[in-house]
């Protein structure tokens, strides 16, 4: 059983892909229209990496009336993001600083 | 290091430093001094004293919480989306002091919040490249 680690890598691994996500990110809900226009590729092969981003929880889909609008869901990404271990590192390295003002402020 | 519960949870940094806890609170609270270890700030030690941390990234909002000269210090710590609050402990020891920090108050669904997730962003597009070329 892949983790949810492991889907989302290989979901964004593909170049393409990626890019997709990134512009729903920066942008904002855009249509698949919208998306091909700048993605350079045709609109069922912008689907198709929609509908996989969509599996894996990374994109959410909204239909109004004959258009789908697609938003990026950036709580998909929290696997990727161990808060407590980048603060815990953040301090760490804090404390070597303290350390080192510590011994000076003894000069 | 990293304890979870099913509410909260908490970073726990401690060191046994070999400098008496009257100096060391003196790092934690005077100004000029915790710029030279932790970030640029306007603090002072009084209850319900507003100022912020800044960094070259951006700016951590604080509160003062309790302050126990040279044995307990609290203030909140606001940045990124994530609300903790930042407790230091300091208790004599025969060689020096131990010295405490406690970062608590991180709820799993603040992990996803929006600047979280852009900051990680950034880090992750930075190793996906090395990660999906290493063969399995």
């Amino acid at each position: 059983m892949p983790s949810a680690q492991d889907i989302l890598f290989k979901t964004l691994a593909d170049p393409t892909r990626r890019a997709i996500f990134e512009r729903l990110c920066r942008k904002g809900e855009q249509t698949v229209g919208a998306l091909t226009a700048q993605a350079g590729i045709s609109q069922p092969a912008v689907s198709k990496h929609l509908a996989v981003l969509k599996q894996a929880g990374l994109v959410r889909d909204r239909h109004e009336g004959r258009l789908t609008h697609y938003s990026a869901q950036l709580g998909a990404l929290a696997p990727l993001i161990d808060w407590t271990s980048q603060m815990a590192g953040f301090w760490e390295r804090r404390f070597d600083q303290l350390e080192d003002l510590l011994r000076r402020m003894d000069q | 290091m990293n304890e979870t519960s099913a509410e909260t949870r908490s970073v726990i940094v401690e060191r046994d430093i070999p400098f008496p806890a009257e100096k060391i609170w003196r790092a934690l609270t005077q100004p000029h001094l915790i710029e030279e270890w932790l970030m640029k700030n306007d603090f002072k030690p009084v209850v319900d004293h507003r100022f912020n941390f800044r960094g070259d990234w951006g700016a951590v909002d604080c509160e003062v919480l309790e302050v126990e000269p040279n044995k307990t210090l609290s203030y909140t710590w606001a940045a990124l989306g994530l609300e903790s609050v930042v407790t230091w402990t300091l208790t004599p020891t025969g060689a020096g002091t131990h010295l405490r920090m406690e970062q608590s108050g991180f709820r799993p669904d603040q992990e996803q919040a929006y600047q979280g997730a852009k900051y990680g962003w950034q880090r992750f597009l930075a190793g996906l490249e090395q990660v999906v070329a290493r063969p399995d």
